[in-house]
């Protein structure tokens, strides 16, 4: 009897936790006014769209399973590295390479999840970097293949659908690249707000205790893995499109060095965190490269080293300030 | 063949005075520094400058690299590692990410991102054959200190009351402190001498393993092999290991060189798949 009532209430807060926040409802209302707010800046804006991705797909392993990465870029790299070269060798249609990447890359994780799944957090933290260094050799020396050091050259794209050029400007791979990030967003979603999506939290805060009340740790973990894998990838595949253009550097490891201090200055576990992270992150970089773009990276350290060290709490207090102002819809608890 | 097997021992000896500190610190504070290299870096340039701007001889300038690195130890533990501590994993990968970050782009901006060379005395230059096998004076030299330190080390750590402590605290540090044994005290000096080491054999290696900027990135991957695969609990453990990688590199380098790199990553992730816990790990029980 008690589990019928228990099994109702996990449902409601599950349907409860599906709801629109309002404040959900002005962040995309905004990004989608970006587009006609910002007409000069569509390659930046679609470089915080790709980044944001990225941050969503590390977010889902990070925030919700507790796995961590020091590697991430390893999917990145797979996706650009698959979309770019279906698009030199086999079509030049941007939605079979995007399918391609995320396809590629989710198989890779799916592939590479044993290795994640077992050991601690460090061994973890080891693999996934070791992982990431790999593909990063093996794409430097299958030179035929990947062009190396030069990078992937004369990648050219179809319009999407046949009729939506990608331009100089950068208007169509903004819309192309905002409307791929809030497509996989809402998947993501309903995806951590399901059944499965709560046995990853229950995996994430007691490993033994998920195992103990019937949830299949390793099937769960490796689900999620390849899923932001696949994730990983769709940014990777949109990078190479968006800018028709690989290189090795996708691989490269400040790219999941970078892809922490994301989540770290967005906060991990409520997908809005990557997003938020990508934004600022961006905007940091921007501002910081105009006055001194060849020492960036001191900035980007020092920046990690005061986040950990205490000022995360503030970016976060101020986020949960905003969210508050908007007026609860409903009773919810 | 066997040129090539001296020159990877030697190589691996630079490798093991660079990480047993890592090892160490790891296992006392189960802290993860991959600031380890910045220690190194900052060992290296060291020697580079007292020898191009004051001329000190290069044998004077090793025992400096020590202490400059030792005492960076000392300063950066109290003021910005101690909070670190009770942080997870994950935060303090962060950190000290970040403090390597800063130390990259800091060096690249006080001393340029060239790489430095130093002109090593006379008479360590050059090599003799010795029943064929091209022996370089210079990695005799360094095969002889690293081998020096590492059976000090282990003396010191098997066989002094400060080693018995250390051990103590590794095993378990709650128990250790309630047994009077000043653990925070013992981990400020252990990762003082863990960071000098790291300066030495960052002055070492200057001329083996290359000095510029990006030393600490380049080589955290390395550091983190030797100590993962080694194990944290013993000082032969760290030293074997830095053997087989340092062996596995120079090898692969000469023989195989369009695998790059390749070939030390593989073997670390089979190798952590294969024993998680360390190669020479003790069975906890």
């Amino acid at each position: 009897m008690s589990g019928t009532v228990l099994e109702q209430h996990v449902r409601q807060s599950l349907r409860r936790a599906r709801r629109w926040h309002p404040a959900e409802l002005a962040f995309w209302l905004l990004a989608a006014a970006s587009f006609a707010l910002f007409p000069t800046r569509f390659l930046i804006l679609n470089e915080i769209a790709i980044l944001a991705l990225f941050a969503l797909s590390l977010d889902l392993i990070l925030g919700y399973a507790g796995i961590v990465s020091l590697g991430h870029a390893a999917f990145l790299g797979m996706g650009a590295y698959s979309a770019g070269l279906l698009a030199k060798y086999v079509t030049a249609d941007p939605l079979a390479g995007l399918a391609f990447g995320m396809a590629t890359s989710a198989l890779l994780g799916l592939l590479t999840s044993p290795l994640v799944l077992r050991g601690t957090d460090l061994t973890r933290l080891m693999i996934t970097l070791g992982v990431a260094l790999i593909l990063y050799e093996v794409a430097n020396s299958l030179a035929w293949l990947t062009g190396g050091a030069d990078g992937l050259q004369g990648i050219t794209m179809a319009p999407i659908f046949g009729t939506f050029d990608f331009d100089i400007f950068g208007r169509t791979a903004y819309l192309y690249s905002l409307l791929v990030l809030f497509i996989l967003f809402l998947i993501a979603r309903r995806i951590v707000n399901s059944p499965f999506g709560l046995s990853l939290r229950g995996i994430r805060d007691n490993q033994l205790r998920a195992a103990a009340s019937g949830v299949p740790v390793p099937w769960r973990l490796a689900a999620i893995y390849a899923l932001s894998a696949a994730y990983a990838g769709a940014a990777g595949a949109l990078l190479a499109q968006t800018t028709q253009f690989v290189s090795l550097d996708v691989f490269d490891f400040h790219r999941s060095a970078d892809l922490m201090l994301v989540l770290i200055i967005g906060g991990a576990g409520y997908l809005y965190g990557g997003l938020i992270g990508a934004i600022a992150f961006k905007f940091l970089q921007d501002a910081i490269a105009t006055f001194t773009p060849q020492y960036w990276m001191f900035w980007i350290g020092l920046f990690l080293v005061l986040f950990v060290l205490g000022g995360r709490e503030l970016i976060h207090g101020a986020i949960k300030a905003l969210v508050a102002r908007f007026p609860e819809r409903g009773a919810s608890s | 063949m066997l040129t090539i097997l001296f020159d990877g021992i030697a190589y691996g000896m630079v490798l093991f005075v660079l990480a047993c500190g890592l090892s160490v610190t790891m296992g006392l504070m189960n802290f993860v520094n991959l600031a380890h290299g910045a220690f190194a870096m900052l060992g290296g340039y060291v020697t580079v400058l007292l020898m191009q701007r004051l001329g000190l001889p290069f044998l004077a300038s090793l025992p400096a690299a020590f202490l400059a690195a030792a005492l960076a130890g000392i300063v950066l533990e109290r003021l910005v590692y101690r909070p670190m501590y009770a942080k997870s994993h994950l935060d303090q990968v962060m950190f000290s990410i970040g403090l390597v970050f800063m130390a990259v782009a800091g060096t690249d901006w006080l001393l340029g991102s060239s790489q430095q060379i130093i002109q090593l005395p006379r008479w360590l230059q050059g090599r003799f054959y010795v029943l064929g096998v091209g022996i370089g004076y210079y990695r005799l030299f360094v095969i002889g200190i690293c081998g020096l330190l590492a059976v000090a080390l282990q003396w010191g750590f098997a066989k002094t009351r400060f080693g018995s402590r250390l051990r103590a605290a590794v095993d378990d540090a709650r128990v250790a402190r309630g047994l009077g044994i000043p653990v925070n005290r013992l981990f400020a000096l252990t990762f003082a001498l863990g960071s000098g080491l790291a300066g030495l054999g960052g002055a070492l290696g200057i001329e083996l393993m290359g000095l510029d900027p990006t030393f600490p990135l380049k080589f955290m991957i390395y550091f983190l092999i030797v100590v993962t695969v080694g194990g944290t609990s013993t000082i032969t453990g760290p030293f074997l290991a830095a053997m087989l990688l340092g062996v596995a590199d120079v090898m692969g380098k000469y023989l195989v060189p369009q695998a790059g790199a390749f070939i030390i990553y593989a073997l670390m992730v089979i190798l952590l798949l294969l024993r998680p816990e360390g190669l020479f790990a003790r069975a906890r029980t």
